[in-house]
This record gives structure tokens, sequence and C-alpha cells, in this order.
């Protein structure tokens, strides 16, 4: 699919400035990037989880969003909008409804990994025209930062608190993108607003316009629950890329295809530095802890290149 | 002509649902309303509906999806019970709430634990503060009734609030009655289309739904919402006199039974009334002054209807088939008793905890209850206020 982002700035923007999420923050840069690749002629159904998104963009009486928006609870963003796609079948096939509509359904990674993890699979098995996308900002930040599935080992968060016994969160995190590629879906890809946002302009039409059920997996920093200065928002974005923290791909009817090999791999320590949230491994006593998060990062890019074949 | 068949409650319910052709249904198999979607996912394999049927992977998703499809614009059903019920909680209030009317046979069963598949009233009794209109049907007659005139009282604009159309699992679910139905083409001139102003696959005009909501404004948000469920009644009621047109069959709030001169009564809900109406005509024929109410309407509570109905009598009975675990008395005892509080010389009122996890309600059973009534008549006095009837102590 050929991409003129040049053309594609140029569309006006579907989801409106005046918005209360913080400075530095991923998630308007990622929802607008997605909404972008929609035609300006289609029309949108929008659904959020409940989160900082939407606790953030639609506050009664006012709304960021110019497309028609809905949200339900924390948990059921992929039920919801497979509702509303599913009365728009009926609705058009019956006559009442002439324009054509997408339906987008934007979730945390609170409410895609963890709570709505059961609603997104159903909605993506049950092969609904839609497309489900995580902004992962791997946290449950609208409650404070505690952790998730999603958060990476040792990160310092409210629930997984760094202390002088355990080093932050225990686990590995959770690899969402892989579990929504075991659903053979369409189209699966794992992106990030990065670069000249190539990437996730062309992911997110690839998504939109493919016909059935789509997930996107978008990389979404948070500078409050991840403690970097709010200018660094895209540095951030560039070293989970280039550490292959956050390996870009995709997975396009069974076929894996990495979009972006660096040309020169960053050690994970370049990531880590610039966030808070991973002060207490730069203590001396702790350099294990990175190189073990070395090791994991080294495992799963070698498997994915395996998988893409490179 | 009405067409005469003999169905069981959840072929009725399911009947209802075909003849009404909803846009959207979404739900999820639990005994005893399994038999709903299977019959409705047959009506669309064979073509016999022009509905999405989404067969969603839990009941919480099954009211997610409703709540989608209905804030989209379309007219939506589903069928539960029990568990799957409980499951749909947070987004019972959510349907409610935002002001959808989607249409829901209930096909009651006791809650867990300890896990039982028969019937009482413990799932619908929980929801009843969620904010959904609810009627209750004593057969598969009323269920199928209640049904077709629910989507009217949903959608009218002056409500516009979910309803759920209860029946007794298994009782009346799975039991073969007669009944008479009416033509599709009756069904579906009495039901319309849906009305609609606000919705997401509006063209004209996007719309934001369920905004974050805050002090300045959700307190009038919830208040706008009480003043639906109070009207709801006055259109319950019209809309069951046009029903009656069509029909013959005639709703109200609650039916009385041999209430004119009563000197005592029982209030119950769904199938029981058919055992307790046996009883009150033994007992009329024995001269006893007995009468019953079966409430039909109990989500808006018809407080000043039954008020005024129960006024007279010397002793009422509520039988509830279901604890609220208030340690003083089941759900519909405590509001009816609530009720009579403005009534000056009022009746004496006791409650009996009944038939919990399908325990059968008996002909003697229900008679216990007018025999303690006439004790309580006789001797002027209430021995006990809060009883279970039927359970091996």
């Amino acid at each position: 699919m050929a991409l003129n982002l040049r053309e594609a700035v140029k569309r006006p923007e579907r989801f409106t400035g005046g918005h209360r999420l913080c400075a530095g923050c991923g998630a308007s840069v990622t929802v607008r990037s997605v909404l972008r690749a929609l035609k300006p002629e289609d029309k949108a159904v929008i659904g959020a989880a409940t989160g900082c998104l939407e606790v953030s963009s639609c506050l009664y009486p006012y709304t960021a969003w110019k497309d028609s928006f809905i949200h339900n609870a924390f948990e059921n963003v992929g039920a919801t909008v497979s509702g509303a796609e599913a009365a728009y079948r009926v609705l058009k096939k019956k006559g009442k409804i002439n324009d054509n509509y997408k339906f987008i359904a934007f979730g945390g990674d609170g409410g895609t990994y963890d709570i709505g993890l059961q609603s997104l699979s159903g909605a993506m098995e049950r092969g609904h025209d839609m497309v489900y996308v995580c902004y992962d900002n791997g946290a449950y930040m609208n409650t404070g930062i505690q952790r998730s599935s999603a958060t990476p080992k040792f990160a310092n968060t409210t629930t997984s608190p760094a202390g002088k016994v355990v080093p932050g969160k225990q686990q590995f995190r959770k690899d969402l993108t892989q579990v929504m590629a075991g659903h053979h879906i369409p189209y699966v890809a794992q992106t990030a607003p990065f670069g000249n946002f190539n990437d996730i302009h062309a992911k997110a039409e690839k998504a939109i316009y493919t016909e059935g059920p789509a997930f996107l997996n978008v990389f979404t920093p948070c500078p409050r629950g991840w403690r970097y200065d709010t200018p660094k928002l895209m540095e951030i974005i560039k070293l989970a890329v280039e550490t292959c923290y956050w390996p870009l791909y995709e997975i396009e009817n069974g076929k894996w295809k990495l979009s972006y090999k660096p040309k020169k791999k960053l050690p994970i320590e370049e990531f880590l530095r610039p966030q808070g949230r991973f002060k207490h491994l730069f203590k001396p006593e702790n350099q294990h802890l990175i190189e073990e998060l070395q090791k994991e990062v080294d495992k799963r890019w070698e498997a994915l290149l395996e998988k893409c074949e490179e | 002509m009405a067409i005469r068949e003999r169905l069981s409650g959840n072929e009725a319910v399911a009947t209802a649902m075909k003849q009404i052709n909803p846009d959207v249904v979404a739900a999820f198999p639990i005994t005893p309303s399994t038999e709903v979607p299977q019959y409705f996912s047959q009506f669309v394999a064979n073509g016999s509906v022009d509905t999405e049927f989404v067969a969603v992977e839990s009941e919480h998703s099954a009211m997610s999806a409703c709540v989608g499809a209905s804030a989209a614009g379309a007219r939506v059903m589903t069928a539960t019970s029990a568990n799957g019920l409980a499951l749909m909680w947070e987004i019972l209030y959510i349907a409610a709430s935002s002001r959808l009317p989607i249409v829901m046979p209930v096909i009651n069963r006791a809650l867990s634990a300890p896990i039982n598949i028969h019937n009482d009233h413990s799932d619908s009794m929980g929801a009843r503060d969620s904010g959904w209109i609810q009627l209750y049907s004593e057969d598969n007659q009323e269920a199928y009734d209640n049904i077709i005139q629910a989507i009217r009282i949903a959608e009218h604009k002056d409500v516009q609030l979910p309803v759920m159309v209860c029946m007794d699992g298994f009782i009346v679910s799975h039991a073969v009655e007669n009944i008479e139905l009416l033509e599709t083409e009756k069904v579906k001139e009495f039901v319309g289309e849906r009305e609609l102003e606000d919705y997401l696959l509006n063209a004209e005009r996007p719309v934001s739904m369920g905004p974050l909501d805050l002090p300045p404004h959700y307190f009038e948000h919830k208040r706008q919402q009480a003043e639906a469920m109070k009207n709801a009644k006055k259109v319950i009621l019209e809309i069951a006199e046009e029903y009656e047109k069509l029909t013959g069959r005639k709703y109200g709030l609650f039916e009385e039974y041999k209430m004119e001169d009563a000197e005592v009564a029982i209030v119950v809900l769904n199938s029981t009334a058919g055992t307790a109406k046996e009883v009150v005509d033994e007992l009329r024929e024995n001269g006893v002054k007995a009468g019953l109410i079966k409430l039909r309407v109990f989500r808006p509570f018809p407080v000043d209807e039954l008020k005024e109905a129960l006024k007279d009598l010397k002793a009422v009975a509520v039988m509830d088939k279901a604890d609220s675990f208030s340690a003083a008395g089941g759900p519909v005892f405590t509001e009816i008793r609530a009720a009579l509080y403005d009534v000056e010389d009022r009746p004496e009122i006791v409650s009996y905890i009944y038939g919990l996890g399908g325990r059968d309600v008996r002909v003697d059973d229900i008679k216990k209850v007018y025999d303690d009534l006439k004790e309580i008549v006789e001797t002027g006095k209430v021995e006990s206020v809060y009883n279970y009837l039927g359970v091996k102590e």
C-alpha cells in the first residue's frame, strides 16, 4: 500500500486538541496517527476502554472525537465495538444506512492485555470487521501506575515497587502481539509512532482497510509512569525500537514480516537509562538485572527473526 | 385470527423474538435459558429473521455487545439466567444509565453458590436496582405477551430504558402449555420500527456516548433516569391497553385475583401464582375471604397502586422466591411493607421466603400461608414476621 504521508498529514484531524492528556503522552500521538489513515470520506465509530484516553477525551459535555464515539467499561471495548459493527452490518443490509463506516477500538494495556483480554479475543475470533488498537504504555496509568502484564520486568510501579528486597516487577512482559497472531486473523502488527511515522501510518491503513478483524499493538510512552522528561517522547520510542525491546513487525494473512531491522542493535541499557522507573537498576549491585533483561530481549528478538525468516 | 399453539416457555420467548425480528441478538448459553439463543440461531440459519446473531464468549460480552449495538441504533435483544445475569451486572447498569432500550428475557434460576440450575428469583431480584424495568410472567403466554409489549415500553420516548422479562426456569421455560400467538404481521405492526434521535451511526450528527461525568452533571443525569422510570408506569399501562385491544388479554401493573372483598391475601411473582390461585379457589369454596396479588411490574414499583389494593385487607403475606439476606425479610416483602406505611389502619404483613434453589412449592405450602394469615386475623397477633416456607429446619 503506497503511502503518501505528505498528503495524509493534510487530512483534517479527527481527534481534536483540547483533550486533557498529559504533555508528552504518547496516547494522543498514537490515536492521531491511526485515525490519519482513515479516508476522509469514510465515517467511523470509535470505542475506548476505560483508561487515560477515555477520561481525557470525553468529559461531559465535551468531546475530542469528531467521529461517533462510545465508552462502555474497562474490560469490554472489544465486545462493545463488535456490537456496533454487527448493528452496522444489519442496518446497512436493510438499507437504513448508506455511508461507509469503519470500526476502531482503543484500549490501554490494562484494558487489552489484562482485564479486557477475553472481550478482545472474542471479538477477533468472531471475525468482526474492526480494528483493535492497544496503546501499550506498560502499566495501569489511569489509576496511578500499577503493574500490568505488559510492564517490563524490573520496572518500578506502585504495585511492583522497587524496594530493598524486591527490585520492581518480577515477571517478563506478556507478548500480546503474538497471542493475537495465534488468533489467525487477517492482520496483526506491532508498531510505534517511530521516525517519520511511516510504519504506524502504513500499518493503520492496512489494519483499517483489511476486511475482517485486525489488531495493532502500539508502543505508547507515558511520562508520568515511566518518569522521562516530556520532550523525550520520540527519543524513548526510538530507543525502544533500536534496542529491539519493541520490534516493528506485522503478520499479514499468516505471513510474518519484520518491518525494521536496526543497523546496529543498541544495548537495552540505552532504553532503560532515561526512564526513572528503571533507576534502581543502575545501582552497581543490580548490574546483573540489566544483563537478565538483555538476555530476554535477545532471546525474543532472535525468535522473531526466525519467524520472519530474516 | 390468533394462532393456537403448544409451546414451552423458551419456545414462546424465542417465537416472540422471531416475530419481533430484532436487528441484533448477542447471547451466551446458560441453563435454563440456553434454548432461547439455540432456537434463535436456528431462525438465523434458516433465514427466517434478518438479525445479526453475535455468539459472544460470555454474558459480560453479550450485554457489552448489546450496548454497542443499541447505541449504534439497532433494536437489540438477548436472554440469560442466574450467573449469566450476575456476570452482566456491571453492564446492566451501563445499559440502563445510557438509556438503551434493550429487551432481555431472564429465565429465573438460583444464583450460585452452591451451584444449582433450578428456579428461584435470586438472579433478577439482585438486579432490581440496576435501572432495568422488570416484568414478571406467570406462564408461557404472559412471557410471550410481555416480550412483545417490552419492545414498545423500552423504546417509548418518555422511557428509553432496558426491560427484563422474567419467567420461571424449568417450571415455565421447559413446560409445554397451550398458547395463543399473534400473527407475525400483527406483531411487526405492534412493535413498529425503533425511532432514533442520537445514535452512533447517525451520519448527519456524530455523537459521543459514555462520557466521564463529574459532579456538576452526574446527579442531573441520574435524576433524569429516575424520571424515566417514573414515566414507565404510565407507559406500561398505555401499551397494555393497546395490546388488550389487539389480543383481548388484559395486563396491568399487577393482577388482582378475587381481591374485591378479600380479608387475607398473598403477594407472589411468576408461576407460583398459578398454584396459589388453586388454593384461593378452594378457600373461597370454604367461605374464606382469600385473595391474591400477582405482581407483574416490580420495576418501576407500583407503590401507590399496591397500597390501594392492599389497604382494606386484615393480613397480607408476601412470598419471596429470593432472600435478600438483610435478616429482615425478602426483597418484595420489604418494599410492600414500606408501601403500607401510610395506610392508617394498615393490615398485618408477614414475609415468607420459599422455593429457593427449585424447592417445590405445593398447594399445601400455600395453604399453610393462608392458615397463618387466618390465625393472625383471628388472634390479632403476629407470632412471626419473617418466615421460611418448606425448608427443613
